[in-house]
């Protein structure tokens, strides 16, 4: 059985090209456009990854992650966070709160490949 | 021929003698004549005539040698010990004579030393002037800042850069000598800074001085280089008494601006760019991997690319437009011990929010980056909610680092919060124990480049905010260098200005000799305020260690907004035109009231003064509550004889010379110059502090005047 990918992303132009590509490496992939969104997603799909972004509307990629780090039920979902901002302090951040990995625009997509196979394996 | 004392006492014997011989004569013939006849009576009544006069004849030179003489010498010596260039003119006995000349040998000898004392304090003065004049030189050259403040923070010294970046666009006058610096800077900001540089003192740091970056009340952004004016060394302790400080300052509002504008730039174009370079990437990729892919997909592919490529050259555009606005400054980052940090933060957070803070495991060769001062803010704010907001009793501060942060932990029991509420508490404007500032937690955040978060560990019901800072390098231990000798330092502000700390008595009992004044005299459009006079220029200047600063002055034009009558244009010269444009007294008052902060008022017939300020209490708000000193009353206190109080009159009696009479300023000079003349005659009254001046202006007749 092929495992489950959410892309919780507002920015449709990035969307398109992940869900593209992650469809092509073989997963299930389901989107959500906002923080709010990708909950419910995740409560309903329970997706074995999150490709999460961090600048999202009414609740961000750090709220996201806090919340379902919160509930023992998700443990096992990986979470992998996607930002424009490059500050390494949010890096650190997004480890702290739970990410299990994290990578930052622009990034190469031969890269958020082997990342999510890694994450998966 | 002189007679010796040996000569005298035989002269007075033969005197004594032939008294006694002419007694014995007398008292003879009367004998014979008893037994003689009745002739006795008049025998005896003519030989008691004799011997009186007799007696008053030899006792006359007697008296004016042996009594008269020395009394006037030394009615004449006591005028010598007044005025020591007077001398006795040597008259009476030879002893007389031989003591004034004594007398005046010896005053002699007290003027030559006199000359000597005098040529002495001369030179002194001579060396403390050229030492003023080159410090005043020195000053003035600088291009820095500098002001001089005794631990009150009060001004002891400043040069005109200090009062131009200080009081630029602040509407009044914010700097001058003796006024206080928590006018133009928070008080807890140099508070802080204090405790930073005393810190370093008592741990013998060589230059114990620190730097912050803070806003005037005009939004100019200052750098402030802060450092120690050192006293005298403890001896018990070896530690160095911190008396005052020395404030240098750098306007870097420009500069800053420029600095931020290219940041931002910058940050527009990296940061902005990462997400449609990663759109762009993502399609351009996918378009070289899947040359399989469908028609309909690979045009949603173009579409990005295209979309992207546009929004960037946008971008770009708006760069380039937002280099030219305005953008708000950044904040210089310390570099400090982080323990350093935590030992503030136990101190300021546990004073601020009256709730015991602790430490643990703090690591104390982290070093870090940060705005310490807005950084406390945050922590005291944060803790404020925590107790106000979830009953929390008690936070506790730990300091770790993870290779690449510092991280320093708040932390508490028990209760978690909801992510929403941090969001909430990081950007609302911070506010904890009646402390208020427009900045968040987010702002301050970004500016010291940190992140924040909270967490909490299940096992231990422990909860904490989390802090990251960016690491900074612990300085290297500059060993085997010297630092400057104690004692060494140039001492051309030994102005004795430090000796002004101890204001906090009450002003009464402050003597008039070393209380700051504001000499102020108003002109009208006539003499009754109650009648709907008003005022149109009000003048003012300062005296400060009895010193009349006429460099620091308020003159300023008031329009009335009434008509003005021309008797009373001829006895100020304001003419109506010269008013037009002018503030009115609502906008005036208040700029006055900050000149005058903590000095006493003096005028000349205060009291019709006074009435026109008081008389605008209800409509401007403005009171002025200060202790007031009149010198027309203290004139009539000093002179109680004389008939004129008038200021002219006054200013004759006690030697000041007018100028420019008959404008609010040039009456406020005169005035000034006439009370500096008034404190030492006060004082010889035995009139020495404010309560003692006010109430003996009390006393006199003149203060019954009421108008």
């Amino acid at each position: 059985m092929s495992k489950k990918i959410l892309i919780a992303d507002d920015e449709q132009n990035i969307v398109i090209s992940v869900e593209f590509l992650m469809r092509r490496e073989g997963y299930e992939v389901s989107v959500a456009g906002d923080g709010e969104a990708a909950l419910e997603r995740i409560r309903a799909d329970k997706p074995d990854l999150v490709l999460l972004d961090v600048m999202m509307p009414k609740k961000n990629g750090f709220d996201v992650c806090q919340e379902v780090r919160a509930d023992p039920a998700f443990a096992a979902m990986r979470i992998l966070m996607l930002t424009a901002r490059g500050r390494d302090t949010e890096v650190a951040k997004g480890l702290a709160l739970g990410a299990d990995g994290y990578m930052t625009k622009p990034f190469s997509t031969k890269e958020l490949v082997d990342k999510v196979r890694e994450l998966l394996a | 021929m002189r007679l010796g004392p040996d000569h005298k006492l035989y002269i007075a014997t033969g005197v004594v003698g032939a008294l006694a011989a002419a007694l014995l004569w007398a008292a003879v013939r009367l004998t014979q004549a008893a037994e003689g006849g009745d002739n006795a009576i008049a025998a005896l009544v003519m030989v008691w005539l004799f011997v009186t006069a007799m007696a008053y004849a030899s006792l006359r030179p007697m008296v004016d040698l042996f009594v008269r003489a020395p009394a006037a010498l030394a009615e004449e010596t006591r005028i010598v010990v007044r005025d020591s260039k007077r001398r006795l003119s040597p008259a009476g006995s030879v002893e007389l004579q031989l003591l004034a000349e004594t007398v005046n040998e010896l005053a002699e000898r007290r003027q030559s030393l006199e000359g000597d004392v005098a040529a002495e304090i001369a030179r002194a003065q001579a060396t403390l002037e050229a030492d003023r004049n080159r410090l005043a030189v020195l000053m003035a050259e600088l291009r820095q800042s500098v002001v001089v403040c005794n631990l009150d923070g009060r001004i002891l010294l400043y040069n005109q850069r200090a009062r131009e970046v200080l009081s630029a666009g602040a509407g009044s006058e914010l700097v001058g000598l003796g006024r206080s610096l928590y006018a133009v800077f928070e008080r807890t900001l140099i508070a802080h800074a204090l405790d930073q540089v005393g810190r370093l003192l008592r741990k013998g740091e060589e230059s114990p001085a620190t730097e912050f970056v803070t806003t005037t009340p005009a939004g100019r952004l200052l750098r402030v280089h802060l450092a120690p004016v050192s006293g005298h060394v403890d001896h018990d302790t070896g530690e160095v008494a911190m008396t005052g400080f020395v404030l240098l300052l750098d306007d870097i509002t420009t500069t800053f601006e420029k600095e931020a504008k290219r940041d931002t730039l910058i940050q527009s174009l990296t940061e902005g760019s990462r997400g449609p370079l990663g759109n762009i990437r993502a399609a351009a990729e996918m378009l070289n991997n899947y040359p399989d892919m469908e028609n309909e997909q690979r045009a949603r592919f173009l579409a990005v690319i295209r979309n992207e490529v546009e929004g960037l050259s946008g971008r770009v555009e708006q760069s380039a437009k937002a280099y030219a606005k305005e953008l708000s400054a950044r904040w210089k980052l310390e570099e400090m011990r982080g323990a350093d940090l935590v030992a503030f933060a136990l101190v300021r957070v546990a004073q601020r929010c009256q709730i015991p803070v602790k430490d643990e495991e703090i690591d104390d060769g982290v070093w870090m980056r940060v705005e310490s001062f807005s950084f406390l803010q945050v922590l005291c704010y944060l803790t404020t909610r925590l107790r106000d907001e979830y009953g929390v009793s008690e936070v506790r501060l730990s300091l770790s680092s993870d290779g690449d942060h510092a991280c320093l932990d708040l932390g508490w029991l028990g209760t978690a919060i909801n992510s929403e509420t941090v969001m909430n508490w990081e950007i609302e404007p911070m506010r904890s124990a009646g402390e208020e500032t427009p900045l968040s937690v987010r702002e301050v955040l970004d500016r010291c480049n940190g992140e924040m978060w909270f967490q909490r560990k299940r096992a231990s019901h422990r909860a904490a905010f989390r802090f990251l800072l960016p690491l900074a390098q612990p300085p290297e231990q500059r060993a085997g260098k010297v630092g400057p000798q104690r004692g060494s330092r140039p001492e051309y502000y030994d102005f004795d200005l430090f000796r002004n700390s101890a204001r906090s008595h009450a002003l009464d009992d402050r003597l008039l000799s070393e209380l700051d004044y504001t000499v102020f005299d108003t002109e009208t459009t006539g003499l009754e305020p109650s009648n709907g006079d008003e005022i149109i220029q009000i003048g003012a200047t300062r005296i400060v260690n009895r010193r009349l600063l006429t460099h620091e002055v308020f003159d300023q034009l008031i329009d009335p907004r009434r008509t003005l009558p021309e008797a009373s244009v001829k006895i100020h010269g304001i003419t109506p035109e010269m008013l037009v444009g002018q503030p009115g007294i609502g906008n005036v008052l208040p700029a006055f009231r900050a000149f005058c902060a903590d000095t006493v008022l003096v005028a000349h017939n205060a009291a019709f003064d006074m009435r026109f300020l008081q008389l605008k209490e209800a409509s401007t708000g403005v009171v002025f509550d200060a202790p007031v000193l009149d010198t027309l009353l203290l004139s009539a206190v000093l002179h109680p004889n004389q008939e004129s109080h008038r200021l002219e009159a006054i200013a004759e009696r006690l030697g000041v010379i007018i100028t420019g009479r008959h404008t609010a300023l040039g009456d406020a000079y005169v005035t000034g110059e006439v009370f500096l003349k008034m404190i030492p005659l006060l004082e010889e009254m035995g009139i020495r502090t404010l309560a003692e001046a006010r109430a003996a202006a009390e006393k006199t007749y003149y203060a019954r005047v009421k108008y």
